[in-house]
């Protein structure tokens, strides 16, 4: 899924637009491009820098700080896995070793031929519910191994 | 016949096992036998191992059914559900239920009974009572309310809520503001999101009490971005009470004004720490300040500022409502009124538990979490979050309250429990508090940065059983080095849940250098 240059500017323009004029508005804007795009295009950084009188390192700098902030276009779909104490306690290093064999993600890779990645995560406030993964915004909880790979191929009824 | 209420919880943790999917069988079952519901999406009960909890509303009293499976709720209509029936499934009156019975819910008091965006549901349970009472006070009344409840700041370092508030408006500034901290992101705490999601309105009503106190006019509630409903329901709150007049330039007709504005964070932990979240707030990298000065001095966009948590804000409307001696009458010493507990991992029974301070760590994980998950013997709990200590069986003797886990080398945070059973390998959980802190440092000073990698790597040479002796010595001198040098409380307590779990469970590194050898 590319992205064209006419849609990243677009993007751009309106999240300052739309978000621009309030105190210390960078994170608001950044979210607002990441959300349209799902992430922040490097050519997005200049009108981003003059609009808050920045310099395109400072912007970079804010961007390059924050795990969620992406420069390139995310995978097709991107499982966030928790790996907090919580998860942790229920099983989830075991069950995140087992879903990467399911996929076929070596321990260092992210995301594997079909486009699924893995990204870790800290806590969604499921740890009742351990262990979570969130996909798509969408929260999910008490997986075993079948539930999740499911969610990350995208399969099945789920939670039904 | 009058129409027939159901609840089925909105909040997070009973969508990610299924709340949703539920909600639509019922509507859908209600339509094909042309019954008339009102379903409300109310927030979490915080019995998490019944979610999702359906309730039935009959005759004024409230039925529970749960946990409740989408394919469950054809039976449950057949099973005549709509007049309280009897089911398998079937839980009683809700308000019978013991594990609720026994709380004492102050702050909770209406998560899970009402429509979290209804502000006439809001009113008819006591909402508002508290900023109505504020509205008829000095300023300096209310934060002697506040102080005189005894009330401490929740995010975790209990800091005495009434003495920020007088300091801040005391303070000279053009213009003051109120920050919630809503970056809950230690794990096993979940509190701040259920109450978001369970009562937004109440953060707002404990905000705006706090903006008439040090006279802020405009307020900053920072969520993390892992925290997605939550946001959207504090958005929703925010504009429901600004068109209901309780929020904006002349709240309830006072010609006082108080401003709201959700901020998303970016997933960085170190923004719970108040100088990085206010940092964020103003577009920058979240990299913790030097203090001095306070924020309550300079703190957003250099002016006095309160930084509160979500729990501690959320709690003073029942102080304003019910007056500083009420709420002071719970708990225990120097810890005043009531915490929710949150009990998670691997436990039978975990959720939100809100007592006065004082319960034992033990009666939390075993009366009310009925023990481990798995059914094997509980081995220890992490308290207080990735920077709290893990406690022995030995220990769970010990009252919740600030004081006395601060006298076993432990924190009570804000109010998480983790439970683990006996297959956690304690140097894998003393690994990953290093590896936390290596992932999260902000970077600014030198010994979180470099010490975190560091102990990570020593904690693994101990893992290999490689110079086990020496590196066991050395990691003990580096965890003194963060304790004492690190900028915050990331790098300063990072080492503690390191040297607790060497502390108490020392043949787990011994053991792991053994077998690698």
């Amino acid at each position: 899924m590319t992205v064209t240059l006419s849609e990243r500017q677009q993007a751009t323009t309106r999240a300052l637009a739309e978000h621009g004029a309030a105190p210390g508005a960078l994170l608001p804007v950044l979210h607002a491009i990441q959300d349209a795009l799902g992430y922040i295009p490097d050519d997005a950084l200049d009108s981003i820098a003059s609009h808050f009188n920045l310099s395109r390192a400072d912007v970079h700098g804010v961007i390059s700080f924050y795990h969620d902030f992406k420069h390139a276009p995310p995978a097709r779909r991107v499982l966030r896995l928790c790996r907090a104490e919580a998860c942790q306690s229920m099983g989830g290093a075991a069950l995140e070793a087992d879903l990467r064999k399911r996929l076929g993600l070596g321990p260092d890779e992210d995301v594997n031929r079909d486009g699924i990645a893995i990204e870790a995560a800290y806590c969604f406030g499921a740890c009742a519910c351990a262990p979570a993964a969130m996909l798509d915004g969408e929260l999910h909880g008490r997986l075993d191994l079948e539930t999740l790979t499911a969610l990350a191929r995208g399969e099945a009824e789920l939670k039904a | 016949m009058s129409v027939i209420t159901i609840y089925v919880p909105g909040d997070a943790g009973a969508l990610a096992v299924g709340a949703d999917a539920v909600a639509t069988a019922i509507v859908a079952q209600a339509q094909a036998r042309g019954t008339a519901i009102k379903l409300v999406r109310n927030g979490s009960r915080g019995m998490y191992w019944l979610e999702p909890l359906v309730e039935v509303e009959v005759a004024g009293r409230r039925h529970a059914y749960g946990p409740v499976k989408a394919r469950d709720v054809a039976g449950l209509f057949e099973a005549n559900f709509l007049n309280a029936g009897q089911h398998p499934l079937a839980l009683g009156e809700t308000e019978n239920l013991a594990w609720l019975r026994n709380q004492e819910r102050l702050t909770f008091q209406r998560v899970g009974v009402t429509d979290p965006l209804s502000l006439s549901d809001y009113q008819a349970h006591d909402g508002v009572s508290g900023l109505r009472a504020a509205l008829a006070m000095a300023p300096a009344d209310i934060i002697k309310a506040v102080t005189d409840s005894g009330l401490r700041g929740r995010g975790g370092a209990a800091f005495p809520t009434g003495i920020k508030w007088k300091t801040v408006a005391e303070a000279a500034g053009t213009q003051k503001y109120i920050v919630c901290n809503a970056d809950e992101g230690d794990s096993g705490t979940f509190a701040d999101r259920m109450l978001m999601e369970g009562d937004p309105l109440l953060l707002i009503e404990g905000m705006t009490i706090a903006g008439l106190a040090v006279g802020a006019t405009q307020g900053y509630v920072y969520i993390r971005s892992e925290y997605p409903h939550a946001e959207r329901a504090m958005r929703a709150a925010i504009e429901v009470a600004t068109a209901g007049g309780f929020l904006g330039a002349d709240i309830l007709g006072s010609r006082r004004a108080f401003t709201l504005e959700v901020r998303r964070g970016a997933g960085a932990y170190i923004c719970g720490e108040e100088t990085s979240l206010l940092e964020s707030i103003e577009g920058k990298r979240g990299q913790i300040r030097f203090k001095p000065p306070l924020p309550a001095h300079k703190g957003l966009f250099g002016q006095p500022t309160v930084v509160n948590n979500v729990l501690t804000l959320a709690t003073v409307p029942v102080i304003l409502a019910k007056g500083a001696q009420f709420y002071g009458e719970y708990g225990r010493g120097r810890s005043r009124g009531t915490q929710p507990f949150q009990l998670a991992g691997n436990v039978k029974q975990g959720g939100l538990i809100e007592k006065a301070f004082g319960l034992t760590l033990g009666e939390l994980i075993f009366d009310w979490g009925g023990g481990s998950a798995s059914g094997r013997p509980v081995r220890t709990a992490q308290v207080g979050g990735p920077l709290g200590a893990y406690l022995p069986p030995a220990h769970f003797d010990t009252p919740l309250d600030y004081e006395s886990f601060a006298a076993r080398k432990a924190m009570l945070g804000h109010g998480g429990v983790v439970v683990f059973d006996d297959t956690v390998d304690m140097a894998a959980m003393a690994r990953f508090a290093m590896e936390f802190c290596a992932v999260e440092s902000c970077g600014k000073c030198t010994p979180c940065r470099i010490g975190s990698v560091r102990g990570r790597e020593l904690i693994e040479h101990i893992m290999a059983g490689r110079e086990v002796t020496r590196n066991l010595a050395t990691l003990h001198d580096l965890c003194d080095t963060m304790i004492s040098a690190s900028l915050c409380a990331l790098g300063g307590m990072a080492p503690f849940p390191v040297l607790s779990a060497l502390e108490h469970f020392p043949d787990d590194f011994v053991r792991a250098g053994r077998d690698a050898a």
